[in-house]
């Protein structure tokens, strides 16, 4: 048994619950080993108060010897050293010995526990057969010492008293009786525990509702909960160790935030006291006594208090196997400590808590390096990261505080305040005094010394930055590395610096932080300046000086720079490129005129807006812009190319991104710089192949990683810009750009046609140079070269034909400039001459439209040309005049012979055909004209349209002729229609009398007027007529003069009236009138009315069999509205013989089959001919029996081969097809008469019918 | 464990930023005469920590993801005197379109229970969810709506 010292050390936490022994001490001795080692060997489960889940536990014990002094006085709160259980050994079996000594000593030994208050207590009586064997004799059972015991003391608590058999023989029996001693002592150890425990907590928790009271103390309170944590950490309940700090932790945490809020505690006091001692957290002691024994006394700075408890955390969280949480715990108390500080108002040294922190942080690390190996290091950088940076950043304001950042050193100032904090530390603890690498060596080594401190801390940096590399916090890395930068920019080092910062702008371009970009810009550019870049350093002052997050000041500041360096007047070929884009901003481009597309040698103007983004304005020596031209290929006519695609024309916008600021929109990405090649056959220089070629698609077509940030589309650094030198350029000189949008216009040169594409843009500032590379979207025009071209149109549409008409001749002139004596040749054309006018004047107009100047112009006609000559006119402009011209309505069937025009060309007989968008008829007029630059003669065509539509017919009344003439006007004029004339060409014996009344007649458009003469003759009426319709119209309210001829000619054959056709209806007999459903007799009489001609006799007549000349006829009743049924025969032959008013009479039964006045049947009568007729002519007898209308004119003459002429029935049918003649040559067949040659009296006559009497339903019918 | 309720306000942002999916930022307010620049970096820095915790919680969670990254880390911020320490906590919420919300807090607020973070947030994505609807706003252009700065205001902390 090992003696125990009075106070038990708790230095170590190898402490174990405390069992006292009393009794038989070597007894105890012998069996202690045994009972140490079995003890812990099986769990016990520990069921909890307040609801706390169980738990297994090991249990061990630490047992002592029995003394009074160990029994917990009144008060005595103390937990470690509380004997939790009290055990009385005896291995007495022998009854005297048992009441004469081991009675009594058990006696006081329950006594004294009774006095404390403490139930735990245990008899084990040790039986070994060697005592029995010893004392046979007077042997009492075993078990009446066991009983007398249990009687005298366990009242009622028989389980208090355990008996151990044989414990150091190895049988099956000692060891059951191990077994339940065992278990006995473990279940009386909790038992115990829970208690005891309880009553504690409960004490505790009294003790912490007192905590409103003005004595209260959270020092003493620290103490009693610690305590507990003590036990439950004994019992290796690690977790409920660390709830009983978090606890205490909360606790304090609370108190501070209410002072901070004006709840003051009284006891707070003694952390409000001014630091001294700043020596960072103190990690390798499982318990650190100083602070612990300082907090015991109330001592303890905030500092201390803190420091303590999170060492007790940690050592707990590493015991729990939780590293990582610990340096997560570490960085919150950190801050907290801090904030709680400044709650608290506690005066600190300046410096002071970043030694503190810095040591902390340190020690962590080194606590965390101390448990882990380096792969679990490394895989847990996350974690410790944060107290890397921390550091970090403490000794760079550490370095900054005690002047060792500075170029020059630290002054004294600076040696007297590191002096006070490295008083602070106090001296290094015996831990780590042998350790070369120790928190405390480093940072006084660190702040002995500008060197030892730029290595410490470049170490640290470079840690942390590889940390956050490795757990890819790149901007975390970079923050770091920005950091640095200004360590070395302090240092003098701007070199290295650059790199940094660098690093850090592109990652804040990338992904659009303005704010920082600027920041972070303006320190490169101090770098730039040190470094004397110059070129890069103007870059950066041109963005800065663009870049609206800036002060105006500061940007003038920047912008002055450039200008500065730009107005020395050092070496010429030393100038500066730099990107056009920080400078200002090309927005909008403006071609005037709008097309882009100019004739040679004409004026181009481009205006360009820029937008200029300095804070000032700059005047600019040369603005210019370089031009590839392309010689032009292919038609020198430029129009036909027209401008280029756009929406709004000749106006070009350029959407770019701000380079300083602004998001990077999502679709930005390098814009394509497109090329145009071309494949040419070396033999002759044709065309092969021709495409457009990407040049940069090595940037276009990269993989854009969607988790990577978004490509730098404006550049960090301007790349560098090559200027192409171009033959041609736009340029100004001296331009002024105000900051905004500035308008400047350049004349575009335009000598030779091509194409001009405008490539580059740059501005020269003196030695400095803005390039912009490439402008995109390509802009480019056009400049060509026209030929002359001449164009006539009508003034009016639609042109009409027979009357004065005006036609616009319009002259582009192109490349040719019209001299004086230039004149256009007309040849004349009969159809169409051109009326002389006296006011003929050409205008003059330029490109844009805007008249130039006015001419009369001078037409001279000869016979066979019309000359006008033209007035000068310069290239590239449009001459305009207008002539009046006629042409002549074609008015019949003549045929001019061909003729020939002046110039040797077939002359076109104008034709005229019908047109499917009008109804006029329209005629193409084509005129040659002879012009002065060219050798060839223009041939134009115009198209003027009829006014009239003409139509004739043949009217008779028995032997009486009647010719009607009918005008339609089919345009859109009215007319006025005068001189209306008839007149017969052959028969001078002839007379038409004119039965038309008016002199003038309105002929409104889409009317008709119908004029009617009678023809009168003396011997004999000729078959053939003849017959010139002609009329003057003018359009209406126009002058007398105005009035033009119409003329219309057409021919009558078969005029004279042959036969006339008589019907008679009469009643059947006895009726005075027909009645419906009764035959009536039709009587047909047919006379000849004249002779037959000679020509007749011969075609129509034959000789009949008796010697008589008879013309066969054929008549035929029919009824086409079923009026009438005929009975019987409707049709037949007649013979007529060849004699005048010879007649004949044909009777046929009708039936009427309606009441009331109905017409009478028709009668048709047609020429039979014979199949031996050798007759030339016989049209289809359908439509011999159709055609009585004059409608055929419109339905056939778009067939005829001629169709100028307008002719009659006959001659219609004069013209057959040969297929029809072969075929007539074998039948007899019937030809109708032309109209007129049969005149029927009864035409339209009509017969009263009256209903057959028994009818009584009456019909009506109405057609 | 917390023993005595205070009353809290609940107006204690110093910073509110909406970052868009890319990465930059849409909106970035900070309480006035604060160091503006200073938030513009600590924000940018502090999205390493969110897209850690965003393809964290993708990997664990899959769909069901929660919007709320949680405390992000603190940081020190130099107040205007350079020797009273200033600690910010920063808190993350990231919506389904990887719009990001970052707010920052000021340390002494170390009160401030989760949810009322959470609430924050929610309101915050509520307010920025309308400024989405708005159909004259085009998404990815920086957030100018009157409604949402209103909202943004309720939350900072009110300094004279």
């Amino acid at each position: 048994m090992e003696c125990q010292e009075e106070k038990p050390i708790i230095y170590t936490m190898e402490n174990k619950p405390i069992v006292t022994c009393a009794g038989d001490q070597s007894l105890f001795t012998s069996l202690y080993t045994s009972l140490a080692q079995q003890l812990p060997r099986e769990p016990m489960e520990w069921r909890r108060t307040y609801g706390r889940a169980p738990k297994m536990i090991h249990l061990e014990a630490n047992f002592v010897q029995f003394k009074e002094e160990l029994l917990p006085k009144e008060g005595n709160k103390a937990l470690l050293t509380f004997p939790f259980l009290h055990i009385y050994w005896t291995d007495c079996c022998d009854t005297e010995v048992y009441k004469g000594s081991v009675k009594e000593d058990m006696m006081r030994w329950q006594n004294s526990l009774r006095a404390h208050g403490s139930a735990d207590w245990v008899i084990i009586v040790v039986e070994t057969n060697d005592n029995k064997k010893k004392n046979k004799t007077n042997i009492l059972p075993r078990s009446s010492i066991v009983d007398k015991i249990r009687s005298d003391f366990c009242n009622k608590q028989n389980d208090r008293c355990v008996v151990l058999s044989d414990p150091l023989k190895d049988s099956s029996r000692s060891q059951e009786s191990w077994n339940s001693l065992l278990l006995k002592l473990r279940t009386l150890l909790l038992m115990s525990f829970t208690k005891n425990l309880g009553r504690f907590e409960d004490d505790m928790r009294t003790l912490r509702e007192k905590r409103t009271q003005p004595g209260w103390s959270f020092c003493e309170y620290f103490m009693v909960q610690e305590e507990l944590a003590f036990v439950f950490e004994m019992l290796q309940q690690f977790e409920d160790a660390l709830v009983q700090y978090d606890e205490l932790d909360a606790l304090f945490t609370q108190y501070v935030l209410n002072f901070g809020a004006g709840d003051t505690a009284n006891w707070l006091g003694s952390f409000c006291a001014p630091v001294r001692n700043w020596s960072g957290l103190l990690l390798r002691r499982p318990i650190d006594m100083e602070k612990r024994d300082g907090i015991q006394r109330g001592e303890a700075s905030l500092l201390d208090l803190r420091s303590y408890l999170f060492s007790r955390q940690c050592t707990l969280l590493i015991f729990l196997q939780r590293p990582w949480e610990v340096t997560q715990r570490a960085l919150e108390l950190l801050h907290n400590c801090v904030q709680e500080l400044r709650l608290l108002e506690v005066s600190v040294l300046e410096g002071a808590l970043d030694c503190w922190v810095f040591l902390s942080c340190l020690e962590v690390l080194h606590r965390i390096e101390g448990c882990c190996d380096q792969a679990q290091l490394a895989a847990n950088c996350s974690h410790t990261v944060g107290l890397w940076a921390y550091a970090t950043d403490k000794l760079k304001s550490l370095g900054e505080l005690c002047g060792l950042v500075s170029e020059k050193g630290p002054t004294s100032e600076d040696l007297n305040r590191t002096v006070d904090l490295l008083a602070g530390l106090g001296d290094e603890r015996p831990e780590t005094v042998n350790s070369l690498q120790s928190p405390y060596k480093k940072l006084k080594e660190a702040l002995s010394s500008v060197e030892a401190f730029e290595r410490h801390y470049l170490e640290l940096s470079h840690a942390a930055m590889e940390m956050y590399r490795a757990i890819s916090r790149l901007r975390s890395a970079r923050l770091v590395g920005k950091s640095l930068a200004e360590f070395y920019m302090r240092k003098g080092d701007p070199e290295r610096a650059e790199t940094f910062l660098q690093e850090a702008l592109k990652s804040y371009v990338s992904e659009g932080w303005s704010l920082p970009v600027t920041h972070t810009r303006k320190q490169i550019a101090e770098c730039q300046k040190l470094l004397s870049r110059t070129e890069d350093y103007l870059q950066t002052s041109a963005l800065l000086a663009g870049d609206v997050n800036l002060t105006t000041e500061e940007r003038k500041h920047f912008c002055q720079e450039i200008l500065t360096f730009a107005g020395k007047s050092g070496d010429q070929s030393h100038k500066v490129t730099l990107s056009m884009g920080v400078f200002t901003q090309l927005t909008r481009l403006q071609f005037r005129p709008a097309t882009a597309s100019v004739h040679s040698g004409a004026v181009l103007q481009v205006e360009l807006t820029l937008r200029c983004l300095m804070p000032v304005s700059v005047r600019i020596q040369q603005l210019a812009a370089s031009i590839h031209f392309d010689l032009e290929r292919g038609g020198t006519n430029g129009r036909s190319k027209g401008a280029q695609r756009q929406t709004n024309p000749g106006i070009v916008e350029f959407h770019q991104a701000n380079p300083s600021a602004g998001p990077p929109s999502s679709s930005a990405s390098p814009s394509l710089e497109l090329d145009e090649i071309q494949d040419r056959s070396p033999s002759d220089n044709s065309l092969n192949s021709t495409g457009v070629v990407c040049k940069n698609t090595h940037l276009v077509m990269r993989r854009h990683d969607s988790n990577s940030p978004p490509d730098t589309p404006n550049c960090v650094s301007p790349p560098a810009v090559a200027m192409k030198e171009g033959a041609q350029m736009l340029q100004v000189q001296d331009v002024t750009l105000e900051p905004g949008n500035n308008s400047i216009v350049f004349t575009a040169p335009s000598g030779q046609p091509g194409t001009y594409t405008l490539r580059q843009l740059f501005a020269t500032v003196g030695q400095v140079q803005f390039v912009l590379p490439h402008i995109y979207p390509s802009v480019q025009y056009e400049v060509y070269s026209q030929e002359p071209q001449l164009t006539v149109e009508p003034l009016s549409e639609p042109l009409l034909a027979g009357l004065p008409q005006m036609v616009k001749f319009t002259l582009l002139t192109g490349h040719y400039a019209v001299k004086k004596g230039d004149a256009l040749q007309l040849s004349n054309t009969d159809t169409m001459p051109i009326l002389p006018s006296t006011s003929c004047s050409a205008r003059i107009s330029n490109p844009a439209a805007e008249l130039v100047a006015e001419s009369a112009l001078s037409i001279q006609s000869s016979e066979k040309v019309t000359s006008i000559s033209l007035p000068p006119t310069p290239p590239y402009h449009t001459l305009e005049f207008q002539l009046e011209v006629l042409c002549v309505i074609p008015s019949g069937t003549e045929r001019p012979a061909n003729e020939r025009l002046t110039n040797g060309e077939v002359r076109h007989r104008p034709r005229s055909y019908s047109h499917p968008d009008t109804p006029m008829t329209a005629i193409d007029q084509r005129m040659s004209i002879d012009c002065p630059w060219s050798i060839y003669s223009t041939l134009l065509a115009l198209t003027f349209y009829i006014p009239f539509k003409t139509k004739h017919s043949l009217l008779s009344a028995g032997n009486r002729k009647y010719i009607q003439v009918c005008v339609q006007n089919v345009s859109d004029l009215n007319f006025t229609l005068a001189e209306v004339k008839l007149a017969e060409k052959q028969h001078v014996s002839l007379e038409l009398q004119s039965l038309n009344t008016k002199t003038q007649q309105l002929l409104c458009s889409k009317h008709s007027v119908f004029c009617l003469w009678e023809v009168r003759w003396k011997d004999d009426l000729p078959s053939c007529l003849q017959c010139v319709f002609s009329a003057d119209f003018s359009p209406v309210n126009q002058d007398v003069s105005a009035f033009k001829p119409f003329h219309y000619q057409f021919q009558l054959e078969r005029v004279t009236t042959l036969y006339s056709v008589q019907a008679e209806i009469f009643p059947p007999a006895g009726e005075q009138h027909c009645r419906s459903g009764f035959l009536c007799g039709l009587e047909v009489s047919i006379t000849r009315l004249t002779e037959p001609a000679e020509g007749e006799v011969a075609e129509d007549s034959k000789t009949d069999s008796d010697g008589l000349k008879t013309t066969k006829l054929m008549y035929e009743v029919a009824d086409s509205s079923s009026n009438w049924a005929v009975c019987g025969k409707s049709s037949g032959m007649v013979s007529m013989p060849m004699a005048a008013s010879a007649t004949h009479k044909v009777q046929i039964e009708v039936m009427p089959l309606f009441a009331g006045h109905l017409p009478f049947p028709k009668i048709k009568v047609l020429k039979y001919l014979p199949h031996t007729a050798a007759v030339a002519i016989q049209p289809d007898p359908d439509s011999c029996v159709e055609n009585d209308s004059l409608s055929l004119l419109d339905k056939t003459l778009d067939d005829q081969a001629d169709t100028a002429s307008i002719r009659s029935r006959g001659s219609v049918h004069s013209v057959g097809s040969g297929d029809q003649q072969q075929r007539g040559v074998a039948m007899p067949r019937l030809e109708p008469f032309s109209p007129g040659q049969v005149f029927n009296h009864s035409h339209t006559r009509q017969v009263l019918v009256l209903p057959s009497t028994d009818d009584h339903i009456m019909e009506v019918n109405a057609t | 464990m917390r023993l005595t309720a205070r009353s809290r306000n609940t107006n204690m942002a110093v910073c509110i930023a909406v970052i868009a999916k890319e990465n930059y930022p849409l909106y970035i307010r900070s309480v006035p005469t604060q160091n503006e620049l200073k938030f513009h970096y600590t924000v940018h820095t502090s999205l390493d920590v969110v897209e850690e915790k965003i393809s964290a919680v993708g990997k664990s969670l899959g769909d069901q993801r929660e919007l709320y990254l949680g405390l992000l880390y603190p940081t020190e911020d130099y107040k205007l005197k350079p020797n009273i320490l200033n600690w910010r906590t920063r808190y993350g919420y990231v919506t389904n379109s990887k719009v990001k919300f970052v707010i920052v807090v000021d340390s002494s607020n170390t009160s401030l229970r989760d949810n009322e973070i959470r609430s924050m947030f929610r309101k915050l994505h509520n307010s920025f969810t309308d400024v989405m609807c708005n159909p004259f706003h085009n998404p990815g252009d920086p957030i100018q709506s009157k409604a949402f700065d209103g909202i943004v205001s309720g939350m900072m902390v009110q300094t004279g």
